[in-house]
């Protein structure tokens, strides 16, 4: 009886798969496309308003600067260090989150312990802390890492302790009715039901990651897109450079969002 | 009863059971939940605890399946102190308690994998259980796709998953509705027939405990105590029909009866 469910109502192509797939993505897209119309539209209007008096490069002039800082360079050493840095400070971040997430939602010593200082250190904004952070750690990577690790760290660990946390406690009892190691706890139904919550987190500590990373450099460094806005704006007076800096910024974010949406689409299935 | 026979294991004994939760509040004195419960169910015997809401048939459950140390007494299965979990007995929860990223057939493998078994035995004895409860066709499914009675009989193929001697179901078809109620309790007798199991089921239903049982055991409430004990002597196998006797009637005259009489003291 319950098999109808899964036999009937079958489209008439798989929706994975076959001719139909582009035509289905770009259906899916078409709201994403006419929205970013409509944003270039009224950004051209609004730089034909403002003229001169005003800074605001219209969109064809970003995006000609953008695609020619990408072709001669400008861009890539930058965008390449800002890459590393969102990358490695986000596995830090994460890592860390995810670890103590968990102990803080498995151990109320450990919430008792930790979580003022959780707080505290979140209520201190990260602008504020980066330069001694720059100061500690030096001009180098660490002192981005740990700037982005910082930022990341929050979400991720606030995520995972909820996730935990709201594992039903039937299953947790139906393992322990079957001798489950605590190890088997956590790989067969912790970490499993815990999966959307947890991703979440990771979702805004990814988009979070860049603007550790722009903070980061922003405190002192020599290379990133953070250095670039400065450099365009201070030093080159390259609007549109400056510009086209932000929207490879911008791009990051959406691209760092997207990995971990499809990363948890992979990981969770169907429910 | 008293003479053991050796032949078949999973006598299942509870000598003077008593647990207390500790107060909500402070100074409030402890809820006792069992208050000096023993019981001996014979290897092969269903037994019914049948009792108001908060007599501690679940509670009793719990200790039977060493999820729960009393503070006093103690289970013994053949003689052995049940003080964890065992392999040997099998529980059947009142929800399903399904893992819902699993599909029918890991769920029940679910004890198995625990268990360290290797894939190869593991879908074997899947292979065995599926049938067994009727949900070969639903095998690939997962949780959200099933329906109540599917998901209770994927439940009760994880209990059985590792053969145990002992088969403890707390009110396992409550949420099911009347008709398929009674189907599945033929079902389990069908069940007790294949595997021999000892099976202890917590029910409120009297019919239920009627149908399937060969003994019935009131519980009052709040100190939990057995009330009355009331034999089912009817002939195997069991149908609907049975329902409708004499013997029934006269079963469930005297389980009312007893039901009754701790509401007076209380």
């Amino acid at each position: 009886m319950s098999t109808d469910l899964a036999a009937g109502r079958r489209p008439p192509a798989d929706p994975a798969v076959g001719p139909s797939s582009v035509g289905r993505s770009i259906e899916a897209l078409w709201p994403a496309i006419v929205a970013f119309a409509v944003f270039v539209l009224v950004w051209k209007v609004a730089a034909l308003i403002a003229g001169l008096g005003f800074i605001l490069p219209p969109p064809e002039l970003v995006g000609a600067r953008f695609l020619g800082a990408w072709a001669d360079g400008t861009m890539e050493p930058h965008a390449w260090a800002t890459f590393v840095e969102v990358v490695l400070g986000f596995a830090a971040g994460a890592s860390i989150g995810l670890g103590a997430g968990y102990l803080i939602a498995r151990s109320r010593l450990a919430e008792r312990l930790v979580s003022p200082y959780l707080v505290a250190a979140q209520a201190v904004p990260i602008l504020a802390l980066a330069p001694l952070l720059a100061l500690w750690f030096g001009p180098g990577l660490l002192a981005k890492i740990v700037i982005c690790g910082l930022i990341v760290f929050f979400p991720v660990t606030i995520a995972t302790m909820v996730g935990i946390r709201s594992v039903d406690r039937g299953l947790l009892e139906l393992a322990a009715s079957l001798r489950a190691t605590r190890r088997q706890v956590l790989t067969t139904i912790e970490i499993p039901a815990a999966m959307p919550s947890v991703l979440g987190g990771l979702r805004v500590g990814a988009t979070l990651a860049v603007v550790g990373a722009i903070v980061g450099e922003w405190a002192g460094a020599d290379k990133g897109l953070g250095v670039l806005v400065n450099l365009a704006r201070g030093s080159l007076f390259d609007y549109p450079l400056m510009f086209a800096t932000l929207v490879t910024i911008a791009l990051f974010g959406i691209a760092a969002y997207l990995v971990i949406v499809l990363a948890g689409r992979r990981l969770i299935g169907i429910r | 009863m008293t003479t053991e026979r050796v032949t078949r294991p999973g006598r299942l004994v509870a000598e003077d059971i008593e647990v207390a939760f500790p107060a909500s509040r402070r100074g409030a004195p402890p809820t006792v939940a069992l208050d000096g419960l023993s019981l001996d169910v014979a290897a092969g015997e269903i037994v019914a605890l049948i009792g108001p809401n908060g007599c501690g048939k679940s509670t009793f459950l719990r200790v039977a399946a060493g999820l729960l140390a009393p503070q006093h007494g103690r289970v013994t299965l053949d003689g052995a102190p049940v003080v964890a979990p065992s392999p040997r007995i099998g529980l059947v929860f009142q929800e399903p308690r399904l893992l819902p990223w699993r599909s029918v057939v890991d769920n029940i493998a679910y004890p198995l994998e625990l268990a360290g078994w290797p894939h190869r035995r593991r879908d074997e004895r899947v292979a065995e259980l599926l049938p067994l409860v009727g949900i070969e066709r639903a095998a690939a499914l997962r949780p959200v796709q099933l329906s109540g009675g599917m998901r209770q009989r994927t439940a009760i193929a994880r209990a059985l998953a590792l053969a145990p001697d002992v088969l403890l179901l707390d009110e396992p078809f409550s949420a099911l509705d009347a008709l398929t109620r009674e189907w599945f309790n033929l079902e389990l007798l069908r069940l007790h027939r294949r595997t021999g199991a000892t099976i202890v089921i917590v029910t409120h239903s009297i019919p239920e405990a009627i149908l399937v049982a060969d003994r019935v055991l009131v519980l009052t409430a709040q100190p939990g105590r057995i009330a009355a004990e009331v034999r089912v002597d009817a002939p195997s196998p069991r149908s609907i029909e049975l329902l409708d006797g004499a013997l029934v009637s006269r079963a469930a005259a005297e389980i009312r009866a007893n039901l009754a009489q701790p509401g007076e003291v209380a």
